[in-house]
């Protein structure tokens, strides 16, 4: 499959941990298939019984229905015909279950990926986001891609062929046996031979395979550093350097990877041949007993020609299941490998959410008694569950409140360190901080990205961890640092905010956020075709399309981080007048290096090592002439 | 020589066995046992020059794909990504090795024995090998429907496991906007669609590949059934020998074989035809900035620049021009600022001038001569650009800076980072200059890197320095000293800073106020502010409150 994701190399030897427990747990996705897998079986058997019986059956027909008849005239056919009738129909009979049990593992195999893979996904996205700071995107990727890509083809191929061939195999043995024992044990020797050659050659081949990853490792990293970079390369003039560096690198890679796989390549050749010495070994030894026979009469080593044909026959299909059955069982265990590796992610814990408390649409009358409507209104209220089983509702007013908290990502390095914060419903809440401040790490508490111990923060009055994730996220509009777009339009990037926004809301939310000038500006205007990585839209542009997201969302706190980093000053007081007055009397958490982003907030917290080293508007700040005023003076510098 | 040994197996069983010659038996079964030692060294051989072969093909695809990307324009590079560009030169090419190697083996393998199996049979029996004439076609015309078939599906199957990939990747990386916004069933329901299409068009692509293989057999086993009851009755009347009938029949085997093989061969191409249409792409995309056209010994006199109504677009488009009448003067040696908001077009005017990109209309002057006279690395390390994206490399700091001139001394790197502020800095660290910078400068500050930047620039001591957005990360003091040490000691260079920051441009012997592709005013810091709205106003945000 060529378009793979980036992330692990392919073809590296993987061993499964715990191959029983896997195969059993893959099995478990054939239950519904039961039926089929029995056909496929069936078939199997069938083609390969077709296969190894329509040989024998050379035996018979040289032997009894060829061979007495020679240089007889006026021979009755009649039998002679029956015979090739009745092979014919064994092959017929061989060629069609081949098909049957193919078409059947095809439509197995991508039934069971379809599956697997939604489930993949629907899983990863209950994923907690620690799992995803934890692992490397090319590497959950790669579970998706390479894994899941090994899988099918063991679906498909491996196991039918397998299968096939173990029955070849035995069938083909038992059959040899049948017509002459001695010969058998010609075959023996062979085997032997053979599974010493795999062996000896598997093990080299698995060396060099190393040394090859390890040269293609050092390859593409140059390779991603140097074409990622390429723009400074221009720059410096730099081209000719890397060029010479990289034939170098380049150059060990060929070496390592012709070797790798001269010994991968090498096998079917010598296994190929191997046998073609067998034939000529069990042409000369049969030819031999043949020949005796035909002077001794019978006995244990009697070979009649035909026999001796058919044995000859299936010499020939007997290298050819072996040689397979070495390769197959490679690939099955690197199939388990890769199962193993996507149970692990469906194995992976979600997030905990036993919030009961839900968010939903409200009127509120002016005595503050909340009713419950279904269509959006501007006023929220929550919808709170007692234990008793009785229903209270309160407005979303917006109040957020911090009590001692105290945070790490990884049980170690105290990122936040006894913070206690109370955000007034209404307020503009600023954090200004050095990278690592942990700024980021409070906006992602109070949406729980992260989790704190029960009752550290309150929303509202409510312990957060009390009120439904989903619920939780949908108050809070939140416009993160890395501006994320979307394959699709504008539009579709900018409803994302809120997917059943109309037309004509998504181009009243780019106003507020003034993108609709430079969105209709575009060829395209708002049907303008976006990639990933936005490779069309500058990064201030892009920032502008995030915050118009968030503004469709018409959220009931807002939570911009960084959201205006990349935008010049003065369209920055432009989309921040179009924000206050969509957030008017909502609260707004604001994240800002820039110190004029924040400078209009009713608080602002300076963060330094996760601990609140100063709090108060600009103008108290300034007066006390603390950190935030030197680092408004320029006197200290953020990094 | 593997097709000679049922030729001598016949002789064994015909003359051999039929006439008890034992001796013969033996002679005979010798010369296929040496026979088949040949094949086998042969075989070998050919699998290590197939590998050799192939994996240098592989090596020289890199090689050139390399080469190319680091001559493309960066108008190029905009065009195809460089996460993309990566993927081609990893994934593709990894594809293309395994198909050439098995492609290679194949493709001469596959007919010579085809041919000589045919050659071996017509002698044995001319008239017994009037099935092939039957089979051959048969096969031959299927073979041409599945790929003819198969071909279209398996590049619609591809295009859809890249759709697959793609809402993958944006949902990892976009994994904190999804569940910002909760919109954890809506791309559920998105992936179930892409999944399903996938799953559509994989079987619709397999289904007809599957076909081939009972179909091949079942032409096989027809000939050994049509072999049996011709050649049994040709042996009846005394025409042919039991033993030429069994070779004949393992001849079939192996005819039938090679063009099974033919047919592997088909559905590899089609399966690596789209890395290959993808790296194709790349070595045949034309470069559209290079040395044609320069004057060899032409070198750059001064740091004067001169635009001249010039216009550029990134899509090549007179009407969607980024940047349209740019006309303006710089002497050598003086400061410039650019300021203006977001989308006006401060950097994509400057990268005209190193020649980054070319105008489309107009001309940009450097040094008195046309920039499209300059032999480019001539050009460019005269006129040092510190990238608004900058990128450090894995290496140690000196490495790094050694980038803007390799044969820099100790002093001289240590004068260009004093300059640019970051001696102090390094030397708190424990390594010093010797300090891992790891991947992409991972282990410096967000100023640190700008600086390290700055300082890298500096060394290539160019005529013009062009500082994009480069200070952005460094505070306000720092800054000043970086312009302080510019002033004392690059009097003599041109410089052209571009910020956000009035406070970083305010002291330019001139700024130039960019809006929308146009320059809307240009002079000193105290006439902007007299007779320049967007100055004023640019000045009056940033300055609000400070008091």
């Amino acid at each position: 499959m060529p378009p793979m994701g980036p992330g692990r190399k392919q073809g590296m030897m993987k061993k499964p941990k715990d191959t029983k427990k896997t195969a059993a747990r893959l099995f478990s996705y054939f239950k519904q298939y039961k039926l089929r897998l029995l056909l496929v079986v069936i078939c199997v058997i069938f083609s390969s019984g077709a296969n190894v019986y329509g040989t024998y059956l050379l035996k018979p027909i040289i032997d009894d229905y060829i061979v007495p008849f020679i240089g007889q005239e006026h021979v009755n056919l009649a039998p002679f015909i029956m015979q090739i009738l009745i092979m014919l129909g064994i092959y017929i009979i061989g060629a069609v279950s081949t098909w049957l049990y193919n078409r059947i593992m095809v439509g197995i195999s991508c039934g069971t990926l379809y599956t697997i893979r939604n489930q993949m996904f629907e899983h990863m996205q209950k994923l907690p986001i620690k799992y995803f700071d934890t692992h490397a995107n090319g590497d959950i990727m790669s579970r998706y891609t390479n894994d899941a890509d090994s899988l099918r083809q063991m679906l498909s191929q491996s196991i039918p062929q397998l299968i096939s061939s173990a029955i070849t195999v035995v069938s083909v043995f038992v059959m040899m046996i049948v017509i002459s024992p001695i010969l058998t044990l010609l075959v023996i020797a062979m085997l032997i031979v053979m599974l010493v050659v795999i062996k000896f050659i598997g093990k080299r081949s698995a060396m060099y395979f190393r040394k090859q990853q390890n040269a293609l490792g050092a390859v593409n990293g140059y390779t991603e550093e140097m074409v990622e970079g390429v723009k400074v390369v221009k720059v410096f003039c730099y081209e000719d350097k890397s060029k010479q560096k990289f034939s170098q690198i380049n150059g060990a890679l060929a070496g390592a990877a012709s070797n790798a796989n001269t010994f991968a390549s090498i096998l079917m050749p010598i296994m190929g041949n191997l046998s073609n010495i067998h034939y000529a070994a069990t042409a000369i030894v049969g030819a031999y007993l043949t020949i005796i026979s035909g002077n001794t009469n019978g006995g244990l080593f009697a070979l009649s020609i035909g026999a001796l044909i058919a044995f000859l026959q299936y010499t020939r299909s007997f290298s050819h299941p072996i040689t397979q059955v070495s390769q197959q069982v490679n690939s099955i265990l690197n199939a388990m490998a890769g199962a193993e590796r996507i149970f692990e992610l469906l194995d992976e814990n979600i997030e905990t959410d036993d919030g009961k408390t839900t968010l939903i649409n409200a009127v509120i009358d002016d005595d503050g008694t909340v009713h419950e409507v279904a269509h959006r209104t501007g006023q929220w209220a929550w919808r709170q569950v007692h234990k008793n089983g009785s229903v209270s509702y309160s407005p979303l007013r917006g109040e957020v409140d911090f009590e001692n908290v105290t945070f790490s990502y990884d049980g170690k390095k105290t990122v936040l360190n006894d913070i206690s914060l109370y955000a007034e419903p209404g307020q503009k809440i600023a954090f200004v901080g050095s990278t690592g401040a942990g700024k980021t790490t409070i906006t992602n508490l109070i949406n729980r990205f992260y989790d704190v111990p029960d009752g550290k923060i309150k929303y509202d009055g409510i312990n957060i961890n009390k009120i439904k994730k989903d619920d939780l996220r949908r108050s809070l509009g939140i416009v993160l640092q890395d501006t994320h777009l979307f394959t699709g339009t504008v539009m579709d990037n900018i409803r994302f905010g809120k997917l059943d926004a109309t037309d004509e809301e998504v181009i009243n939310a780019a106003k507020i956020a003034n993108a609709h000038w430079f969105i209709s500006h575009l060829p395209d205007g708002y049907n303008t075709w976006l990639t990933a990585d936005g490779a069309n839209l500058s990064q201030g542009q892009r920032q502008l399309i995030a915050i118009a997201r968030a503004a469709v969302a018409d959220p009931p706190v807002l939570i911009l981080d960084e959201a205006t980093s990349s935008i010049d000053t003065r369209t920055e007081s432009l989309i921040e007048k179009g924000m206050d007055g969509l957030m008017k009397g909502r609260t707004t958490f604001v994240i800002a290096h820039r110190l004029s982003t924040v400078r209009n907030a009713d608080a602002i917290m300076v963060l330094e090592n996760g601990e609140i080293i100063e709090r108060g508007s600009h103008n108290d700040l300034i007066d006390k002439k603390g950190r935030y005023y030197q680092l408004y003076t320029g006197a200290f510098e953020l990094s | 020589m593997e097709t000679t040994i049922p030729m001598i197996m016949a002789k064994l069983v015909d003359v051999g066995i039929q006439n008890s010659d034992i001796g013969y038996v033996f002679r005979m079964g010798g010369l296929m046992v040496v026979m088949a030692m040949l094949s086998l060294l042969f075989g070998a051989g050919a699998a290590r020059t197939a590998s050799v072969a192939a994996t240098g093909f592989a090596a020289s695809i890199r090689q050139a794909m390399f080469y190319k990307i680091q001559d493309f324009s960066f108008s190029n590079i905009d065009k195809f990504s460089t996460s993309s560009l990566v993927t081609r030169m990893t994934t593709d090419v990894t594809n293309i090795q395994n198909s050439t190697m098995m492609v290679l083996r194949m493709c001469v393998r596959a007919p010579l024995m085809f041919i000589m199996a045919l050659i071996m049979s017509v002698s044995i029996n001319a008239k017994l090998s009037v099935v092939f004439m039957f089979a051959i076609p048969v096969i031959g015309v299927m073979l041409f429907f599945v790929s003819k078939f198969a071909m279209p599906k398996f590049r619609l199957m591809l295009r859809k496991i890249d759709d697959l990939n793609r809402v993958i990747q944006e949902n990892l990386s976009g994994v904190r906007v999804v569940k910002a916004f909760v919109r954890e069933k809506h791309e559920n329901e998105t992936f179930k669609n892409t999944t399903h299409d996938v799953w559509d068009a994989q079987l619709s692509a397999e289904k007809l590949i599957i076909v081939n293989m009972p179909i091949m057999q079942l032409v096989i086993y027809a000939c050994i059934v049509a072999i049996l009851w011709f050649g049994g009755n040709m042996i009846i009347v005394g025409d042919m020998q039991t033993g030429q009938l069994t070779s004949f029949i393992t001849y079939v085997t192996q005819i039938l074989m090679s063009l099974m093989m033919v047919s592997m061969v088909f559905i590899m191409l089609v399966n690596s035809k789209a890395s290959g249409d993808r790296i194709v792409e790349v070595l045949t995309e034309e470069i559209d900035i290079t040395d044609d056209g320069a004057n060899e010994n032409l070198k750059l006199e001064d740091g004067s620049v001169k635009f001249e109504d010039a216009a550029f677009s990134y899509h090549n488009d007179i009407m969607n021009c980024a940047v349209r009448h740019i006309n303006l003067d710089i002497k050598s040696g003086e400061t410039v600022g650019i300021i203006g908001g977001t989308g006006s077009a401060k950097t994509s005017l400057v990268q005209l001038i190193p020649r980054l990109y070319d105008v489309i209309q107009g001309r940009v002057i450097v040094g008195g001569h046309d920039v499209r006279e300059y032999k480019l690395d001539h050009l460019r390390s005269e006129v040092s650009m510190v990238l608004q994206k900058n990128v450090l490399f894995s290496g140690t700091i000196i490495d790094n800076l050694r980038w803007g001139d390799e044969n820099a001394t100790e002093e001289e790197i240590i004068e260009a980072c004093k300059d640019a502020q970051a001696h102090d800095f390094i030397m708190s660290f424990p390594d010093g200059y010797n300090t891992n910078l790891g991947q992409g400068g991972v282990n410096v500050s967000g100023g640190q890197k700008q600086r390290l930047c700055i300082a890298r620039a500096l060394l290539g001591k160019p005529k013009i320095i062009i500082l994009d957005d480069s200070t952005s990360a460094v505070d306000t003091a720092t800054d000043a000293s970086i312009r302080d040490a510019f002033a004392k000691k690059l009097a003599d260079t041109t410089t052209i800073i571009i910020a956000q920051r009035v406070s970083s441009i305010e002291h330019a012997d001139k700024i130039v106020v960019m809006d929308n592709g146009r320059i809307n005013g240009a002079g000193t810091h105290e006439e902007l502010l007299k007779i320049n709205d967007i100055y004023r106003e640019v000045y009056e945000s940033q300055q609000k409150g400070a008091e």
